[in-house]
């Protein structure tokens, strides 16, 4: 574990004052304390101590692409128990762009959000925006979308660009390839991944406030994962993540990329599996060792009307929630529930954006809650129980467990009954 | 329902308290003021939290029933009315007929019926509809069926007679339904006059209407755009002589601040809140000034912020872009508010202004982010009720000419460059 910094130093003498700095220059902005283990499963409960406030994890990380979560104010997002949000690099750098922003005290002053950012590289956009961009050496080449004017995104361009956020957790720009592709591509990826952390790490002007996080890369290819994580883990970086998944591939080669990424990991450091967010996943790579997840699919999924629930998802739009008085979750404590009906939400879709927002709300404070539940589980020694639980909650019957999650859970020691 | 006036200033002007409102009777609204709007009973981009960052709400949430007719049978299966249904709780309902920014097409009407525009399209409503529609609301307070159809420019005098008689036909049958339904004791009648553009049909309306026993009066078809100001103002000030002094005069469709200012002069005590939610719908916010208060720190700094914009103004040349906006407020989709990182007002206390600036707001904008309509529902609604509070104390202080001037004068510090 990262020793805490001892910050309150009396510096008399101009050696050691010099010597202390290059120690707490050395030592990253982050601190990670493991506040329990699971005795069964990889599962921990950690406090993560970063610049703007203390994150509890596991942790679930609600995506506010533009400066803003969607149609969601700092205020309810805070109320709300959110303590770590993500902000996305390559929209922010296009609009407003980092000269703005930095103007404005980085993205924290820019949105007016007090606890702490998690950017992106902009480097994912790259499968999204594939048409777009050539990729090099050098960097990513776009084409902006706003100017048609081309645009290099280099591993020194994007770490600018997240300095210039002031995020507290940055994304190092890894060569990102669909988790579909196979071949030498993948290998080639991998590869760049690596010399691009390098340049990263060089560039991070702001090693003592910004903390720059590794990206695990290397595909379905459990020979290309271990090698990238036996060289990415020889870098001083503060945290890891797990890429290049969550993009479509099948659910049993994801969870053994990611236990085999987690049985690689340092424990002292943290690890966040990025782009996942269903449930049912979380749970399960929870279980799998991983801390941190972000996904924009719970807010995404409310502006159709899709609330979350313990039992999957309600379409508060369909007619048969027109006459249903029950709050979307008659155990949820949100605001939304406290309040409305599924019926007053089904009509005012209908008419105004608010309702939008109502299960946003919602939505947030499903994912919020469940990884608090999750956590207090590990810490009071019942996540066992806990998956258990939750799994019969989630699926009408035993028969419809994914077999993925069954197989994942299996490999960690839960059977599901 | 009890109208309380402490002043009547030049001949028109009323101050006051509207009292004993809602169902026991305990809530009360200051005059001149207007009504929270609301679409099926939301302000539109705000959810309860956020529209209790406000202070100083209105305690009269106006709703239309063109934004709840099509969920009637979900209302009749619900039983608790609509304040339940849509988790208000301590606000006094009124209910109107149409909404003041959707504009009706025309040519529905006929002698036994008016329609709505829902979501689903067109609802017609009878007498006998409109009234099973009120018993399920069960507003406190709601208007009577009318004829508002005279707003067309071509509008024949015959057309306009038979919107003032149909509507009086509809008001005696509304309040018959009305005093044999239970669920609607105690519940308030506003009737409507009606007359287009015609004044002697507008006194004759006045004086029929007048004739009933009604809680109060809506002043129908005379809403912007349907004729000009000063029509509007005679008209307003001949039907309100007709009107008895101690019962409300609810004005339909006026919501800019010059509007509102001249029509409390010609009586109006009561205005519908859409104005602040039109000017949020074209990505603008309302920076009028009405501080009257002779302060002359501020008058300095405002000097400067006026000489501020208007040079900007000039640089950019013709501001008014889009035709309904107007010189109340300022576009922050304008390229010039990028890097300005100063609140959308100073000194004001709305959510928005206390936590963000113009730079975030003009990003979210250009962004067709779903924050900006709620920051700017917000401050212009932060800020149209301030201006409502500030018509109140200069009728109170005897300086309503001081704040028609500032009003007039200001708008947002870019008249100098129109003319």
């Amino acid at each position: 574990m990262a020793a805490p910094i001892e910050r309150g130093v009396d510096t008399n003498t101009p050696e050691i004052n010099m010597s202390l700095k290059k120690t707490l220059s050395a030592v990253s902005p982050l601190t990670l304390r493991i506040v329990a283990e699971c005795p069964v499963t990889k599962a921990r409960a950690c406090d993560l101590v970063l610049p703007h406030c203390t994150v509890n994890t596991p942790v679930f990380m609600p995506v506010g692409t533009q400066g803003t979560l969607k149609g969601i104010t700092v205020d309810q997002l805070e109320s709300l128990g959110c303590q770590i949000c993500l902000g996305n690099t390559y929209h922010l750098g296009m609009r407003p762009g980092p000269e703005l922003i930095e103007k404005a005290n980085g993205l924290h002053g820019f949105m007016k959000w007090k606890n702490n950012l998690l950017t992106d590289s902009g480097g994912f956009q790259m499968v999204s925006l594939v048409e777009l961009s050539e990729v090099t050496e050098e960097g990513v080449k776009f084409k902006s979308p706003y100017d048609g004017k081309e645009i290099l995104l280099s591993p020194e361009k994007s770490i600018s660009i997240q300095n210039s956020l002031g995020s507290d957790i940055m994304m190092q720009l890894d060569d990102v390839v669909s988790s579909t592709v196979t071949g030498p591509r993948v290998e080639e990826a991998m590869h760049r991944s690596i010399r691009w952390l390098d340049r990263c790490i060089a560039a991070n002007k702001n090693p003592d406030k910004q903390n720059l996080f590794a990206i695990i890369q290397g595909g379905l290819n459990a020979e290309l994962r271990k090698i990238c994580l036996e060289e990415m883990t020889q870098r001083d970086v503060p945290g890891f993540a797990i890429g290049g998944l969550s993009g479509g591939e099948e659910k049993d080669d994801f969870w053994r990329m990611v236990t085999l990424s987690t049985d690689h990991l340092p424990r002292e450091k943290p690890r966040y599996l990025m782009g996942v967010g269903y449930a049912v996943d979380l749970v399960v790579c929870v279980a799998l060792g991983c801390d941190m997840f972000d996904c924009v699919f719970p807010t995404r999924t409310a502006r159709f009307g899709s609330a979350l629930v313990p039992w999957g998802s309600l379409q508060v739009k369909q007619k048969q929630y027109a006459k249903d008085f029950q709050p979307i979750d008659p155990d949820c404590q949100c605001p939304t529930c406290k309040r409305h009906s599924r019926a007053y939400l089904h009509a005012l879709f209908k008419t105004d954006t608010a309702a939008m927002h109502h299960v946003t709300v919602h939505n947030i404070a499903y994912q919020l809650t469940l990884m608090r539940s999750v956590r207090q589980s590990i810490v009071e020694g019942r996540f066992p129980e806990f998956i258990r639980t939750f799994m019969k909650r989630m699926f009408p019957s035993s028969e419809q467990y994914p077999g993925w999650a069954v197989d994942a859970l299996a490999s960690v020691n839960i059977t599901l009954d | 329902m009890k109208l309380e006036l402490s002043r009547v200033v030049q001949g028109g002007c009323r101050l006051g308290v509207l009292k004993g409102l809602g169902r026991s009777g305990q809530h009360s609204l200051e005059v001149p003021g207007c009504l929270l709007y609301t679409r099926c009973g939301t302000v539109p981009h705000l959810t309860q939290d956020t529209l209790h960052t406000l202070t100083n709400l209105p305690s009269v949430t106006q709703l239309t029933l063109s934004t709840i007719a099509e969920h009637q049978e979900v209302l009749e299966d619900f039983k608790d009315g609509f304040r339940k249904f849509a988790g208000l709780h301590d606000t006094v309902l009124y209910c109107s007929l149409h909404d003041p920014v959707t504009p009706c097409p025309a040519g529905h009407i006929t002698n036994k019926t008016v329609s709505v525009w829902g979501s689903g399209g067109r609802i017609e409503l009878t007498v006998a509809k409109f009234m099973a529609l009120q018993r399920t609301v069960r507003p406190d307070w709601y208007q009577s069926m009318a004829d508002g159809e005279t707003w067309q420019s071509n509008t024949s005098r015959k057309r306009v007679r038979k919107s003032v008689d149909r509507t009086l036909a509809h008001l005696d049958e509304c309040l018959l339904v009305h005093h044999k339904t239970q669920e609607l004791q105690g519940v308030a009648v506003f009737g409507v006059v009606e007359g287009g553009d015609i004044l002697e049909e507008r006194v004759r309306s006045a004086k029929e209407t007048a004739k009933r026993p009604v809680a109060g009066f809506c002043l129908d078809g005379l809403q912007t755009g349907s004729m000009d100001q000063a029509l509007r103002i005679q008209l307003i000030a001949a039907v309100t002589k007709e009107l008895p002094e101690g019962k409300p005069r609810l004005l339909q469709g006026v919501g800019r601040p010059d509007e509102v200012l001249a029509c409390v002069e010609a009586g109006v005590d009561l205005f519908e809140s859409f104005f602040p939610f039109q000017v949020t719908e074209r990505g603008c916010a309302l920076c009028f000034n009405f501080d009257i208060t002779p302060d002359p720190e501020r008058a300095v700094l405002e000097a400067d912020e006026e000489r501020d914009t208007a040079g900007e103004t000039h640089e950019n040349g013709e501001l008014n872009l889009d035709d309904q906006m107007t010189s109340f407020e300022i576009n922050l989709k304008d390229k010039r508010y990028q890097d300005d990182f100063r609140p959308l007002v100073e000194g004001c206390g709305c959510y928005c202004c206390r936590n963000h600036q113009r730079a975030y707001l003009h990003h979210l904008l250009v962004t067709n982010e779903l924050l900006a309509g709620v920051l700017l529902m917000l401050h212009n609604t932060a800020h149209y009720l301030a201006f409502f509070g500030a018509l109140r104390e200069a009728l109170a202080q005897d300086t309503l000419d001081l704040l028609k001037k500032k009003v007039l004068k200001e708008k947002c510090g870019q008249t100098k460059s129109k003319e």
